[in-house]
C-alpha cells in the first residue's frame, strides 16, 4: 500500500479503510513503513530535479510487490509518468507499470462485482482530475466517447447510497498543489464553485478518490459552517452500519 | 535578408519527417449521401438561413416579389431573373457603387449539408464584393447540388482555379455582445436559398 | 492602448476575483460556450478522428515547414500576390507602414488578426499617423474601449452590453442606456460600413494559408474581412508562419473542427479564399516569425505551434473563466498563450504556466491534440531551471525535498507539524498562511496512519 503523505498524516481513516478493503477483498498488503512522498508538489512546482531522493526512496520501498495500489489519482498518475531513479531504473519501470489507484484496481485486477457497504446517504462524486484525465479511471465529458466510470461502478454496489447529479461533471476543484496558496483567490473560488455544485443538489457528503480535492473543499465547507462533509471513497466501499 | 533567416532557422530547428495521415477512412466514413436535401435545410435554417424548395424560377420570382419592395435596387447573375440588373453587365465596375443594393441573387453548384454552406468563386459572384456589400442575398441551388461533409466539397472543388471564392452559410451575424446572437452584422441581413427541385 | 502591466497572474486574478458575481457571469458565459462545443462535437461520431488527422497533418506540416513555407510562396506569387517576410514583431509592423506610406494611405480597416496584437500593430500605426479602425464587432468595442482584446475569438466576452452601450454612446452617438444587442450592432454596422466604403487599405489576418495552391482561407461571421478587403486598393494579410498547411483538402479537416471547437457552431457564416487579387488591386501578405522559429526548436513545445486559435482551451480552463482573459498580460491568454508567451519572454511570462491546475481539459478540447498540460508541466522546469522562480520558493522546495528524502526527518516533521495544528493554532490560523483566507485548515489526528500501522502491527505480532 502507497499512502500519499498528506493522507498519512492528516487523513489516516482513509487509509485504514483501505487496508481493510482490501483484506477484506482477499489481498495480502502491506504497508512499508519507510515510505514517505511521491514527490509531486515539489514536480509540479518545477523541482522535479529536486525529487531524487524521494525517487530513490519509492524505488527502495516499492520493489518487489506484484501491485502497489494508493488511495490517490494523483500521487498514482505521478509515479506513472515521473518515476525514475538513477542505477534502479529496470525496477522504477516494473514499479510504473504495477502501480494502481485503488478504484481501478478494484474494478480491473480484482474485478470486484459486489460489496458488503452500506452508506444511505446522497452523496456527490467529485472527478479528480488526476485520476480522470491521467489515469483515465472515468470518461472525461471533453472526449466523443463512451461514457464509463470505476469510481461509480463501486458506488453503485453500496446499499443505501444515492449519487445526486452535478451541473458540471468534471470541472477541476481548484486545489492543483501549491496552486492553492499561489493562485489564492482563483484556487478558493474554484473550490467554492464545486461545492456550491455539489450542495445545491443535496449531497450530504462529498466524495472522491482523491483526498487532495476533498482537502480543499472541505477546508471551504468548514469556513461555511457547512454540514455537509466529504469522506474518501475508500471509506464508503468500506464503510458498515 | 529576413526570408533566409527565417527559412534558415526554420529548416534548422523543424523536428524529422512525421508523414501525412492516410484520409481514407475519414473520407468514406462522412461520405453518406442519403438525406442530404433534408440535412442542408435544417441546417441552414438553424444557422438563419431561410430555405426555400421550388419548382421553378416562378416561383423565386413570385417569392421575390413578395419579400422586397418594388424599386429597390436588385443584381442578379441569373438570366432567368429578367427584371433585375444583370450581374454580368455591372461586374466590372467599382465595387463602391453596389453600396445601394438591396439584393443579390445568385447561383452556384455545390452546397454542404453538414454545416449548410455554399460554394462561390468570383465567376458565380461577378464582383467579389456583391455577396457581401448588398442587404440582402439568395442563392440558387439545384436539388442534386448537395454533398455530405467539408471533405466531398474538397473533392468536388478538386484543382479548380479559382481568384476568390467563399462558403457562405447564411446571413452575417455576431455574438461579440454577451453571446446574444444579432442576425445582420457586415455582410447581408439574410440568406434565402431557392433549392431547385 | 492600455499600457502593459507589471503585475503577475496571480494579482490580477486576485483583483480580477474581487467582483464575485461578475466573476460568476464571466464563467458561466465561457463554460457555456464550452457546452455548445461538446453539442457540437457530438453531432460527429467521427470527431476524435478527425482531432487525430488535424494533429497528424499539423505534425507534418511541422517537420517540413521550410519546404511548405516555400512551396507557399511560390504559388502565391505565381498567383500575383506580394509576399513579405518579417522577423519579428518590428519589422512586421515597419512593413506594414511603409505599404501605406508608399501609397499614400493614412487610414486602414482592419479585421482580427491576433498576430497583429501580438505585434502591437494599432500602437505603431498610430504613432507614424495612421489611423486603424477594427472592424470586427467585438476587437473594436475593446478599441474604443482602450483595452486589449480578452480572448483570442470573443474580444470581449469580458464586458456586459451596458457597458458596450456606454462606450457607444459615447463614441458612436448610440442613445444612452442603450444596451440591446440588436440596437448596438445596428449602430456599429452603420458605423463601419461608412468605415469599408471609405478606407483605401484593408487588413486582414490569415487562418489558412495552403501550400500547394498559394491561397489563404479566412473566417468569420461577420462578413467585416471580405466587406473591408474587396472594397480596398490593397489587402494586406499578416500571418505567423505555422498558418500553413499542406494541400487544399486538408481545408475540409480544419474548417470541420475550427468553428465547432471555438463556438459549437458547424462552420462559421464565411469562409473565404483569397487565391489573386481583383484586377486594379494588390493583395500583399506578411509571414511573420517572431519567435516561432525558436519555439520550433524546442523539443518539449514546438507542439505548441499547431495551434488553429480556436479557444476551446480558454473556453474549457478552470482559471481562465474566473481568472479573465487580461490576466494572463499577454496578447493570446489562457491555457495556449500559457505555453507560448514563456518562448517570447521567459522571465515577463514566468507566471503564466503556474496559473493552471494541470487538470488537462484544454489538451483534451484541443482540436489539433496539442499535450498543453504537459508542456504547462514541463515549462515550469524549465523556469526554475533558467532561475525564474522566487527565492524562497527554492528554498523552501529544497527544505521538502530534504525532508521527504528522509523517513526520519519526514516522520519527525508531520508530528511536529500535527502537533502545532493542535496546540498552537493560531500559528498556521492566521492571516499569513494564503490558505487560510478562505479555508479552514485540515483538523490534525491523533496519530498517523504509520503510526496507526506500527501499532496494530505490534499488536498482531505479539
Amino acid at each position: 500500500m502507497f499512502v500519499p503523505c498528506y493522507v498519512d498524516q492528516f487523513y489516516p481513516k482513509a487509509a485504514i479503510a483501505t487496508l481493510e478493503l482490501l483484506e477484506k477483498l482477499g489481498c495480502e498488503v502491506h504497508y512499508p513503513k519507510n515510505q514517505t512522498c511521491c514527490g509531486q508538489p515539489m514536480a509540479n512546482s518545477g523541482y522535479e530535479h529536486l525529487t531524487g531522493g524521494c525517487n530513490n526512496l519509492f524505488v527502495d520501498n516499492f520493489s518487489g510487490y506484484d501491485y502497489i495500489v494508493c488511495p490517490s489519482g494523483s500521487c498514482t498518475l505521478h509515479i506513472k509518468e515521473h518515476l525514475h531513479a538513477d542505477g534502479k531504473e529496470e525496477q522504477a519501470t516494473e514499479i510504473r507499470k504495477k502501480v494502481y489507484e485503488l478504484t481501478e484496481f478494484l474494478v480491473d485486477v480484482l474485478r470486484v462485482k459486489q460489496l458488503t457497504a452500506t452508506f444511505p446517504y446522497r452523496v456527490g462524486l467529485h472527478q479528480s482530475c488526476h485520476g480522470l484525465r491521467g489515469l483515465r479511471i472515468a470518461q472525461m465529458s471533453e472526449l466523443v466517447a463512451e461514457p464509463f466510470s470505476k469510481p461509480e461502478q463501486l458506488l453503485d454496489m453500496v446499499n443505501g447510497l444515492e449519487l445526486v447529479p452535478l451541473s458540471r461533471q468534471d470541472d477541476c476543484c481548484g486545489f492543483g498543489g501549491t496552486f492553492c496558496v499561489v493562485e489564492e483567490a482563483v484556487s478558493a473560488k474554484m473550490g467554492k464553485d464545486r461545492v456550491a455544485d455539489h450542495v445545491s443538489h443535496g449531497a450530504q457528503y462529498i466524495t472522491s478518490a482523491d483526498l487532495s480535492c476533498l482537502m480543499h473543499l472541505e477546508g471551504i465547507l468548514r469556513r461555511q459552517n457547512s454540514d455537509v462533509k466529504v469522506i474518501h471513497v475508500a471509506e464508503i466501499l468500506n464503510h458498515s452500519m | 535578408m529576413s526570408r533566409e533567416k527565417i527559412l534558415a532557422a526554420v529548416k534548422f530547428n523543424q523536428p524529422t519527417a512525421n508523414p501525412l495521415p492516410d484520409m481514407e477512412v475519414l473520407n468514406t466514413l462522412t461520405d453518406v449521401r442519403t438525406e442530404l436535401l433534408a440535412k442542408y435545410k435544417t441546417i441552414a435554417t438553424a444557422g438563419g438561413s431561410f430555405v426555400y424548395e421550388v419548382s421553378g424560377f416562378d416561383e423565386i420570382k413570385t417569392i421575390l416579389k413578395n419579400e422586397f419592395k418594388p424599386g429597390v435596387k436588385i443584381i442578379s447573375a441569373l438570366d432567368e431573373l429578367s427584371d433585375y440588373i444583370y450581374a454580368d453587365t455591372v461586374k466590372h465596375e467599382d465595387g463602391h457603387t453596389f453600396a445601394d443594393v438591396e439584393l443579390t441573387v445568385l447561383r452556384t453548384n455545390l452546397g454542404v449539408a453538414e454545416n449548410g454552406a455554399l460554394w462561390l468563386t468570383e465567376k458565380e459572384m461577378g464582383s467579389r464584393v456583391l455577396p457581401f456589400i448588398a442587404q440582402h442575398l439568395a442563392v440558387v441551388i439545384g436539388k442534386d447540388d448537395f454533398v455530405p461533409t467539408m471533405a466531398q466539397a474538397y473533392q468536388t472543388i478538386g484543382e479548380a482555379d479559382y481568384g476568390y471564392g467563399s462558403f457562405i452559410s447564411g446571413p452575417s451575424k455576431t455574438a461579440d455582445i454577451e453571446q446574444s446572437l444579432v442576425i445582420g452584422a457586415h455582410g447581408p441581413r439574410s440568406l434565402s436559398v431557392f433549392i431547385l427541385l | 492602448m492600455s499600457t502593459a502591466t507589471t503585475k503577475d497572474h496571480p494579482h490580477l486574478a486576485a483583483e480580477f476575483n474581487r467582483d464575485e458575481p461578475r466573476v460568476n457571469w464571466h464563467d458561466e458565459t465561457l463554460w457555456w460556450v464550452r457546452a455548445k462545443r461538446d453539442i457540437a462535437a457530438h453531432k460527429l461520431p467521427e470527431w476524435e478522428l478527425l482531432r487525430e488527422t488535424a494533429s497528424q497533418i499539423k505534425l507534418n506540416v511541422l517537420s517540413n515547414l521550410s519546404t511548405y513555407l516555400e512551396q507557399f510562396e511560390a504559388n502565391a506569387i505565381k498567383n500575383g500576390i506580394i509576399v513579405h517576410w518579417a522577423a519579428d514583431a518590428a519589422e512586421h509592423n515597419q512593413i506594414v507602414h511603409n505599404l501605406l506610406e508608399q501609397r499614400g494611405i493614412t487610414k486602414m480597416v482592419k479585421s482580427k488578426s491576433m498576430l497583429t496584437e501580438e505585434c502591437h500593430l494599432n500602437e505603431y500605426l498610430k504613432e507614424q499617423g495612421i489611423d486603424v479602425i477594427d472592424s470586427d464587432l467585438g476587437e473594436r468595442i475593446v478599441q474604443l474601449a482602450n483595452e486589449p482584446p480578452s480572448h483570442i475569438v470573443l474580444p470581449c466576452i469580458h464586458k456586459k452590453k451596458e457597458e458596450i452601450g456606454d462606450i457607444f454612446h459615447e463614441h458612436l452617438g448610440s442613445a444612452k442606456g442603450e444596451s440591446d444587442p440588436k440596437i448596438l450592432t445596428e449602430t456599429a454596422r452603420q458605423h463601419l460600413r461608412e468605415v469599408f466604403l471609405t478606407r483605401r487599405a484593408a487588413l486582414t489576418g490569415v487562418n489558412f494559408a495552403v501550400a500547394e495552391t498559394g491561397e489563404f482561407v479566412i473566417c468569420t461571421n461577420e462578413g467585416n474581412a471580405d466587406m473591408g478587403a474587396h472594397l480596398a486598393e490593397i489587402h494586406i494579410a499578416s500571418m505567423g508562419i505555422e498558418k500553413i498547411i499542406p494541400e487544399r483538402k486538408h481545408l475540409g479537416v480544419f474548417l470541420r473542427l475550427l468553428t465547432r471547437s471555438a463556438t459549437g457552431q458547424p462552420i462559421t457564416t464565411y469562409s473565404s479564399h483569397f487565391s489573386k487579387p481583383q484586377d486594379g488591386t494588390e493583395i500583399h501578405i506578411v509571414i511573420v516569425d517572431n519567435g516561432r522559429s525558436i519555439q520550433l526548436g524546442r523539443e518539449e513545445f514546438r507542439n505548441s505551434l499547431k495551434c488553429i486559435r480556436c479557444g476551446a482551451c480558454m473556453n474549457t480552463c478552470p482559471v481562465y473563466r474566473k481568472s479573465g482573459g487580461h490576466s494572463y498580460h499577454t496578447a493570446v491568454a489562457g491555457p495556449i498563450g500559457s505555453i507560448l508567451a514563456p518562448n517570447l519572454d521567459m522571465k515577463k511570462y514566468a507566471d503564466l504556466p503556474f496559473a493552471s491546475t494541470l487538470c488537462g481539459s484544454c489538451s483534451n478540447v484541443c482540436p489539433v491534440k496539442i499535450d498543453i498540460h504537459d508542456q504547462l508541466y514541463k515549462w515550469r522546469q524549465v523556469i526554475v531551471k533558467e532561475g525564474y522562480s522566487p527565492k524562497t520558493k527554492t528554498m523552501a522546495m529544497k527544505a521538502m525535498a530534504l525532508t521527504l528524502a528522509s523517513p526520519t526527518l519526514y516522520r519527525m516533521g508531520g508530528k511536529t507539524g500535527r502537533l502545532v495544528f493542535k496546540y498552537a493554532p493560531f500559528a498556521v490560523n492566521n492571516k499569513l498562511n494564503p490558505w487560510y483566507n478562505q479555508r479552514e485548515m485540515p483538523k490534525a489526528p491523533d496519530e498517523s496512519f504509520g503510526e496507526w500501522y506500527a501499532k496494530r502491527k505490534g499488536a498482531k505480532n505479539s
